[in-house]
């Protein structure tokens, strides 16, 4: 997990987050402002000052908020002078948008607010749908509007260029008021609630942002996107009631309450459509006492009602919002949160301390207790100095619930001691007149110093009157605050005087922030006012530190960093290693005492049988461990069975087995055994455990058994082979002197390889022992340098070093129609037709609930929705369109058209532990690091990748201490692929008619592999012409290509023929590379199939006894490393 | 894990010449881990030895070290700090088949009778760490599975089984009680043991200078005093603030207690 925050507002309205990996409270500092509520998500965090303004902050990240603003120059060519910018009248504009219809001078744009600033001046962009064009960028077409190329010709009448300029959000990690463009500004803002993140992923960053006012109205903000985190406007949903407070979830809930204490639920909120439809309408929770506080996740709905009791909805999901029936639960609060995965924060009613609700799981959506957090803050003791005006500010608008019990007697204070800030209030806000109750409240937030003042005792009672007035109706309705509701409720018995308490409690601040030194010492824990967990990425699993202090012991016995180790610890260290020298090293000729003796472990397990017809038989399955020679542990594997009435047997030797691969699917739980002879025939031992935990118990053992017998001990080292299979399965190989050596390598079958716990989709690593992976869900990880986690347990793991990591892909599943002239298109198909829920291929059926996650280690995330990205487009209801099945699909509907399918797609998550960390933010599709060479003494290395949308990314100075750190710089070039290349970009063409999807770049040696499954060599590649000059063809079914620092060559390929069986993925390794034949000669195969990615670029030991023509020229890629500069 | 390794697998070994009383000359030396007790690795010993005896020469076989008989319900390791901490090694001890001292030593006839022991010890170390409950919930094949792993020296398979016993709710800050025991050379109370926790009420780790100030406040050297004893745990001396906590983690014997041995410092 990430370190993420939790944020929460005290009742000072001071702003605290707090880190999952912290222990404490960090004040937010950057603001002299004191702030009503925040709402989080995970990339930023908005808040309500006491000014009633809206403030963002934008976390500060590697991903830095860049959005670029262009326009065109457009000339036509006349005779006399050639192209110049006189334009026929009835041409476009000199200087207009793409299409030319808007009218666009360069110095129409303007920064949209004080938090941007321009990155640089306009220049010229030089790109043609990612053709380079000439110096001057200019495109050329016979007419406006037309086709443009890059090249001019005889009939070139007009010409255009696009200029580029980038703005840059600069206000990181402050609060940044938003500024208020409209002149209709809605009335001051009480309640804001951010969330709606997972409604779609375009664009990046985008988020639903609703806000309720003061006068009960609710507003949505518009446009919010990481390329725009301010918005652009604000837009009425009109509610049916005037609402009080409302909750956005993450997905597709929205709910407010009432002020009546009903709840009004958001319906019909879509990717296309993320502010809803209408409203529908739920009773409160309690039929006397209404609600007067909600908060809604993915799947959940948590309300408070007035007598602090907390409600649970039962049954909500994004088809039913509005769930089905209320659940009491334990518990006084006054305000509650739902934050990432469902999880429940919420402010005790009674310590007014924050809880986390414990053991939220996606099956126990309730979770079991509340658990306080009960951890200081930062400077904790220097509160005692706060400032007077923090103290007076903070005291206006949570006093009346301090307040409450002593009410006459400070109702009466309060008219002796108006308010001096009623009447700046007044004119601070727009359109008070509206609502005659809005000066009231907004002097509430005003972080003004008291001036008594006598003569705004009329501004006041003349407020108090109206309100008095008003309680014949609903009472006063800017207490949106729960706080002060709570107080209203108390109050509610003294009638009239009290409702004049409650409207202006605010002003009794010289005695209330007495009081409150007095009743709340600084050693008293913190008062917390508001919680929001919007950005805070914990589940029930996660290991926090924020419940006790002892945990600190606990860490320190976990961790075992150098930097951190205490003094004890380290003495105790140094003398075991000096006690084990005294007392034995000189000793070792001594016998030991215990013989190593043979110890058996057996189990019933089922085994694919060898002969035909193949089919899983009952076998005893047994592993006889001993000493071998020279020390190591060795074991022999058995399998007895029976065959024909005969008993039988099978076995292994622990230390020819190369590989143990968990295949894991819905019905059994298998694993495959391959030792050398087994990778030739593609037939490898196949066992089944009866359960999930048993076959993990196997795995971990012969996992340790066999690295035992080979002497493999830690974490992979820096040489070290990674692979990965198409489950996403992690393997390391340790590569041996002798595996690139000339004329006879190693074998490529007789390589072993290990498991390291985690789940990734790909690898990248070089000699300097970085590594980063990939995940299914485009996250990128780093290896931390432990090893073991998953199910490898005790001394094959490290115990440091091991993190959670989960990953999320996408099921899909198709819905096909076939069109009738009757009813339009039905679910109803030929009989020859495909099933109406399918596979892609149409062949398997796959409905909705038959449709299982793919394997045990799997579970659902999300409920079924359809998939608008799909290629070739969907209409709006995601369908596509085509004569008949099976066909090239489109988006849209035409006559011809009489079938039409949708994809659906279903979230599943797979959450294990393994040596890997996250790096955030930017979600990645490919990703390479520049190899060094074994002597190298670079350190620093620069890790390139490409962002999932296509943005060539390049990360400066990744060293192996540091290997996550430091800033991504963003460039944005042309949608590549694969990042192996250089960094001056040379457009190369691919070979005839093939696109290229991967490359790789060795020492001097270019191979790429195309869609289509072919490996290319680039040839004339030479350091002073690093283009080359043409592709050659290698070979064909390649899936993957990974060239070493040394231009060692390593696929993966598909249809490698074995003695037995045939297999798809398999690793292979070119033979006979040498500098005077770069290309190699032959193919030798290695373990598979099912694998899926390998990496060699880890691996620069010079294999012995070979003398390398001397490279004295550095290779392209090393010409090429200082730092790209930003187009 | 990686003390762990460091403890309770390879470096746990401690040379030792074994010397039959009659046969002064005849001599085995072997390696004995430290954590285990010396009739589950003595059986070589017999054998060596039965080689050279007359049959009716033969009773219970017992260890003494010069002139001390040598309990084989303490851990080995506990011996040597106890009774050989300071002498050169290897550690010479003298095996008697005859005369065995009824007064100081315990029977020993089968290897069962050392596992009974060696469970009761674990047992009652969970009762003090976790109330039982882990070693209640666990099954028969487990409690065999510790007991096997020490009985073969195969600590990974001991390590499996024992990291349960270990675990603590993170918010308790560690085991309900510490269990230890601490030994004196020049006393005749076989071992101090008492209830200690790991943290103090007011939630600070316990260390091993807490524990001792309590329990055996001799042991420490106040101020300006010339330093009397040494305070070892697997023969070596960790610092005084070490929490305890963390030492009966990873410096507990397979018996899940910590031994911890004063000794008197040296005088030469």
């Amino acid at each position: 997990m990430p370190v993420s925050l939790l944020w929460a507002v005290d009742v000072y309205g001071r702003v605290y987050s707090l880190s999952t990996v912290g222990q404490q409270w960090e004040h937010c500092r950057n603001t002299h402002l004191e702030f009503k509520r925040v709402t989080a998500a995970q990339q930023c965090c908005w808040g309500i000052g006491c000014d009633n303004s809206i403030y963002l902050n934008v976390h500060a990240s590697d991903l830095p908020v860049r959005y670029q603003e262009d326009t065109y120059e457009n000339q036509r060519w006349n005779p006399v002078g050639g192209f110049s910018e006189r334009l026929l009248p009835s041409d476009r504009w000199q200087w207009s948008d793409i299409t030319g219809l808007q009218h666009q001078p360069m110095a129409s744009f303007q920064l949209p607010s004080s938090s941007w600033e321009w990155e640089g001046d306009w220049f010229v962009d030089e790109n043609l749908d990612g053709e380079p064009t000439e110096k001057e960028g200019w495109t050329y077409a016979m007419d406006f509007p037309a086709t443009y190329t890059k090249d001019k010709k005889w009939n070139s009448c007009v010409r255009r260029r696009r200029w580029l300029r980038y703005r840059r959000y600069k206000d990181m990690d402050t609060w940044a008021k938003i500024p208020s463009q409209q002149t209709a500004l809605p009335d001051p803002f009480s309640d804001i609630s951010c969330g709606g993140w997972e409604i779609s992923e375009e664009p990046r960053g985008r988020l639903s942002l609703w806000a309720v006012s003061l006068q009960g109205k609710v507003w949505f903000r518009e446009g919010i996107s990481h390329h725009n985190p301010e918005g652009s406007s604000w837009v009425e949903v009109p509610p049916p009631g005037e609402v009080v407070q409302i909750s956005c979830g993450p997905g597709d809930l929205v709910w407010a309450v009432l002020w009546e204490g009903h709840l009004i639920v958001r319906e019909g909120i879509s990717r296309d459509c993320p502010r809803g439809t209408s409203w529908a309408e739920v009773e409160s929770p309690s039929p006397q006492v209404g609600a007067i506080h909600v908060a809604v996740g993915v799947n959940v709905v948590w309300a408070v009602t007035k007598d602090n009791k907390v409600w649970f909805r039962r049954g909500v999901n994004s088809h039913n919002p509005c769930g089905s029936g209320w659940i009491n639960m334990v518990g006084e609060m006054i305000m509650i949160n739902v934050g990432l995965n469902d999880q429940v924060w919420a402010i005790s009613c009674e310590d007014r301390l924050v809880y986390f609700r414990q053991g939220v799981t996606s099956s126990e959506l309730s979770g079991k207790t509340w658990k306080a957090i009960s951890i200081p803050r930062d400077g904790e003791r220097s509160h005692s100095s706060a400032s007077a005006n923090s103290q007076h500010s903070a005291g206006c608008f949570f006093s009346s619930e301090v307040r409450a019990p002593s009410v006459v007697s400070d109702a009466e204070l309060d008219l002796e001691h108006p308010p001096g800030d009623v009447a700046i209030s007044n004119v601070t806000f727009p359109g008070p007149d509206s609502f005659v109750d809005a000066p009231t409240n907004s002097s509430s937030s005003q972080p003004c110093e008291v001036v008594p003042d006598e003569g705004e005792a009329d501004v006041l009672s003349s407020n108090s009157d109206v309100t008095i007035t008003g309680s014949g109706g609903p009472p006063d309705p800017q207490w949106s605050n729960v706080d002060l509701e709570e107080a209203q409720i108390q109050n509610g018995q003294t009638g009239a005087v009290a409702d004049s308490v409650d409207s202006c409690s605010l002003s009794s601040v010289a005695t209330y922030s007495l009081a409150m030194e007095d009743q709340y010492g600084v050693d008293e824990h913190p008062l917390w006012a508001w919680v929001s967990g919007g950005g805070c990425s914990v589940d029930s699993h996660s290991q926090l530190n924020w419940f006790t202090m002892l945990q600190s012991v606990q860490s320190m016995s976990l961790s075992m960093t150098p930097a951190q180790t205490a003094a004890w610890r380290k003495q105790i260290f140094e003398q075991l290693s000096e006690r084990s020298k005294r007392e034995m090293d000189n000793f070792r000729h001594y016998e030991q005492a215990i013989e190593q003796s043979v110890w058996v472990k057996k189990g019933a397990m089922q085994w694919w049988r060898d002969w035909k017809p193949h089919k899983w038989m009952d076998v005893h399955f047994a592993l006889e461990q001993f000493s071998g020679a020279e020390g190591h542990k060795d074991g022999i594997l058995f399998i007895y069975y029976n065959y024909y009435e005969e008993k039988k047997y099978l076995h292994a030797f622990i230390n020819e087995v190369t590989i143990l691969v968990p295949v894991l699917n819905d019905s059994k739980h298998t694993f495959a055994i391959y030792t050398p002879e087994r990778t030739k025939q593609r037939w490898p031992i196949r066992v089944a455990a009866g359960t999930e935990l048993e076959m993990y118990d196997w795995l971990a053992l012969l996992s340790v058994s066999c690295c035992d017998s080979r002497g493999i001990y830690g974490s992979p080292s820096k040489q070290a082979i990674w692979s990965i299979t198409c489950k996403g399965d992690i393997f390391v190989s340790e590569p041996s002197s002798a595996l690139e050596a000339m004329p006879y390598p190693t074998p490529c079958d007789q390589m072993f390889w290990r498991q390291v716990g985690g789940h990734l989709r790909l690898v990248e690593c070089n000699s300097l022992g970085i590594v980063w992976g990939i995940g299914f869900d485009h996250t990128a990880w780093v290896h931390t340098g432990g090893y073991g986690g998953g199910f490898f347990q005790g001394l094959a793991s490290s115990t440091d070093n091991i993190y959670t990591q989960t990953d999320v892909k996408s099921v899909y599943i198709y819905e096909n129609q076939r069109w009738n002239p009757v009813t339009g298109y039905t679910n109803r198909g030929l009989p020859t037709d495909r099933y109406m829920w399918s596979d892609a291929s149409g062949l398997r059926e796959c409905t909705k609930t038959g449709t299982k996650p793919p394997s045990p280690q799997w579970t659902w995330v999300s409920d079924w929705a359809v998939d608008y990205s799909v290629s070739g487009g969907t209409d709006r209801e995601g369908w596509q369109y085509a004569a008949d099945f099976p066909a090239s699909y489109h988006g849209f509907k035409t006559i011809k058209d009489f079938v039409r399918r949708r994809r659906w797609a279903r979230r599943c998550k797979l959450t294990t532990t393994g040596p890997w960390q996250e790096i955030p933010p930017i979600p990645l599709s490919d990703v390479t690091i520049l190899p060094c060479a074994a002597q190298s003494s670079v350190d620093t290395v620069p890790v390139w990748a490409i962002s999932n949308k296509g943005d060539v990314l390049c990360r400066l100075g990744v060293t192996l201490l540091t290997p996550a750190d430091l800033r991504l710089l963003a460039l944005k070039y042309q949608s590549a692929l694969s990042p192996s290349a250089g960094d001056c970009w040379y457009h190369i063409p691919s070979p005839a008619k093939q696109k290229l999807k991967q490359v790789s770049v060795g020492r001097t040696s270019v191979y790429t592999v195309d869609e289509n499954g072919n490996l290319w060599y680039r040839q004339g590649v030479t350091p002073s012409y690093p283009q080359g000059s043409s592709w050659e063809h290698i070979s064909n079914n390649v899936r993957k290509v990974s060239v070493g620092p040394l231009d060692q060559l390593w696929i993966i390929a598909d249809k490698v023929q074995g003695s037995h069986s045939l297999s798809c993925g398999t690793v292979c390794h070119r033979l006979g590379v040498q500098p005077m034949e770069p290309k190699g000669q032959s193919w030798d195969y290695g373990i598979g199939g099912g694998w899926d990615h390998i990496t060699v670029r880890g691996n620069s030991m010079e294999p012995p006894r070979i003398c390398l023509p001397s490279m004295t020229e550095p290779s392209p890629r090393a010409a090429h490393t200082p730092p790209p500069t930003a187009p | 894990m990686l003390l762990h390794r460091l403890v309770a697998v390879s470096p746990m070994l401690l040379c030792a010449c074994f010397c039959l009383v009659s046969f002064p000359p005849n001599l085995l030396q072997l390696l004995l881990p430290r954590v285990s007790y010396l009739p589950v690795v003595t059986d070589k010993v017999k054998k060596h030895f039965l080689k050279v005896m007359r049959p009716e020469d033969v009773e219970e076989m017992w260890f003494e070290y010069e002139g001390t008989p040598l309990k084989w319900h303490y851990p080995i390791g506990v011996l040597f700090d106890l009774h050989a901490s300071n002498t050169v090694l290897p550690w010479n001890i003298t095996v008697h088949f005859k005369n065995f001292p009824d007064q100081d030593l315990l029977h020993c006839p089968s290897n069962s009778i050392v596992e009974a022991h060696f469970m009761s010890s674990i047992k009652e170390a969970d009762s003090l760490k976790h109330k039982s409950q882990v070693v209640n919930d666990m099954q028969k094949k487990d409690h065999k599975q510790l007991w096997m792993g020490l009985q073969n020296d195969k600590f990974d398979q001991f390590w499996a089984m024992n990291r349960k016993l270990m675990e603590y709710p993170t918010e308790d800050g560690g085991f309900r009680y510490i269990p230890f025991r601490i030994y004196q050379t020049l006393s005749d109370r076989p071992f101090i043991q008492k209830l200690f926790r790991p943290v103090s009420p007011d939630c600070n780790a316990h260390t091993l200078g807490d524990l001792l100030k309590e329990m055996y406040p001799d042991a420490l050297t106040n101020d300006g005093e010339q330093k009397r004893y040494q305070v070892l745990i697997h023969g070596i001396e960790p610092l005084l603030e070490t929490p305890l906590q963390w030492l009966s983690e990873h410096l507990s014997h397979p018996d899940n207690f910590l031994h911890i041995c004063v000794v008197p410092v040296p005088t030469d």
